[in-house]
């Protein structure tokens, strides 16, 4: 027998929550809410409304939306719509073809089974500075497309990330679509963490002779890959001191340019 | 949503994860929760086929989609599913709350990879944490799941059952 529900068995603080079918439903909601935050995969979101550490007024699910989980050709590069998968992505035959470096990078975002509902778009829009797609965006020259009940525009990777957790997208702009240009070779993609999953100590993105670094600053960043560490001030925690941190990025990123 | 092919409605409350929502309000404690922030992986389920943290979707995101969880795999007096056979025959549990987790993941791995390589095993359990840590014995269990699970069971040659490591 099913035991009686018991309401107070929640764990996120109050929300209201909302589930689209079309963009232009999502756009105006996220036009007309306060506070309203976008759920695509959940896999950073929930866990911080599990901890309350994140307490939206309203959740705008666009999971209901049709046709907006698809990988496609474009300008000579890969677009990702915002409910792609990056199980997805990770298993397509263009991204194999025209974008090699996205697939490797999506195998290093956290476990499979997080990658099954996790989306590219939302690694994108959380802007997670130890996270490996916002450099691998960075490093190809990419953008995303940002629609509102404003309009639309693009917004290249170069003026998107702005600070830790932050991007320059509005709070009423959903992150449509991403777009990977085709990796040029050689490209490379090495990072180090303490175990497999996990967000890196320090990352590396190659892509041809561009490099961006991840997990050593606010958000990621471009260097010289003659003098990748220059201007860096990486933080310190439990798992590895600042020096380690530009030791990494020394070595990965010899590692990158030696192919 | 259909949940081990019963049909039922989702929660009212929108906050109700669906690891709570399947054990509290369905009774199915067969999916255990350990960290409820995704790190662990004993909550993993089926969504459509493929494994899912179920601590990190709300309960009302599965209306429209087929859950499976342990309790699904295999009907109560019949033969187990070939991954809860292995899990069984190697020893792969001590405990036994990381488990459902670990089944549940490695039937998503074996119809992804029918035939994994050892890194492919380690990768496809990465996620789920064991503290008794009996991985040297869970990764034998998958070896052994995916012999199992393999239409040369039985015949002979070196796939079959004598062969098993």
């Amino acid at each position: 027998m099913p035991r009686r529900s018991d309401p107070r068995l929640v764990k996120p603080p109050p929300f209201e929550y909302h589930a689209p079918t079309s963009v232009d439903e999502a756009c105006s909601l996220l036009g007309s809410l306060d506070d309203a935050k976008v759920l695509a995969g959940g896999q950073s979101l929930v866990p911080l409304l599990n901890f309350r550490l994140a307490r939206p007024a309203h959740l705008v699910d666009i999971n209901r939306i049709g046709g907006l989980d698809r990988v496609y050709e474009r300008d000579g590069g890969v677009a990702v719509q915002a409910l792609a998968r990056q199980a997805a992505v990770e298993d397509s035959e263009i991204v194999a073809r025209v974008c090699p470096l996205l697939r490797d990078a999506t195998k290093l975002v956290a476990h499979r089974v997080i990658r099954n509902r996790g989306t590219v778009c939302g690694s994108l829009a959380h802007a997670d500075p130890a996270s490996e797609l916002p450099a691998v965006l960075l490093a190809l020259r990419g953008s995303v497309v940002a629609v509102s009940a404003r309009g639309r525009r693009v917004i290249p990777a170069s003026q998107l990330f702005t600070g830790v957790f932050e991007t320059s997208l509005a709070a009423d702009e959903l992150l449509a679509e991403a777009w990977f240009p085709a990796s040029p070779r050689p490209f490379a993609i090495l990072e180090e963490s303490r175990r497999h999953g996990d967000f890196a100590l320090a990352g590396v993105v190659r892509a041809g002779k561009r490099l961006a670094l991840f997990g050593v600053a606010p958000t990621p960043v471009l260097a010289d890959p003659r003098n990748p560490t220059v201007g860096l001030e990486p933080s310190g925690d439990l798992e590895a001191t600042p020096e380690f941190r530009l030791h990494l990025v020394r070595v990965l990123t010899e590692k990158a340019f030696a192919a | 949503m259909k949940v081990n092919g019963v049909e039922h409605s989702p929660p009212a409350d929108p906050r109700r994860l669906l690891s709570d929502h399947l054990r509290h309000d369905l009774g199915l404690t067969g999916t255990h929760v350990g960290c409820e922030h995704g790190v662990c992986g004993c909550c993993t389920v089926l969504l459509d086929g493929a494994p899912v943290r179920s601590c990190l979707m709300l309960a009302v995101q599965a209306e429209g989609h087929e859950v499976k969880t342990v309790e699904g795999l295999a009907r109560d007096g019949s033969p187990l599913h070939p991954v809860q056979q292995a899990f069984h025959e190697c020893h792969a549990l001590q405990c036994g709350f990381c488990t459902p987790g670990f089944v549940m993941s490695v039937v998503g791995l074996l119809a992804q990879h029918p035939h994994p390589s050892p890194q492919e095993v380690d990768e496809g359990i990465a996620g789920n944490l064991c503290r008794c840590t009996g991985y040297a014995s869970i990764r034998r269990a998958v070896s052994r799941a995916a012999e199992l699970s393999s239409p040369l069971v039985g015949k002979s040659g070196p796939q079959g059952r004598d062969g098993a490591r």
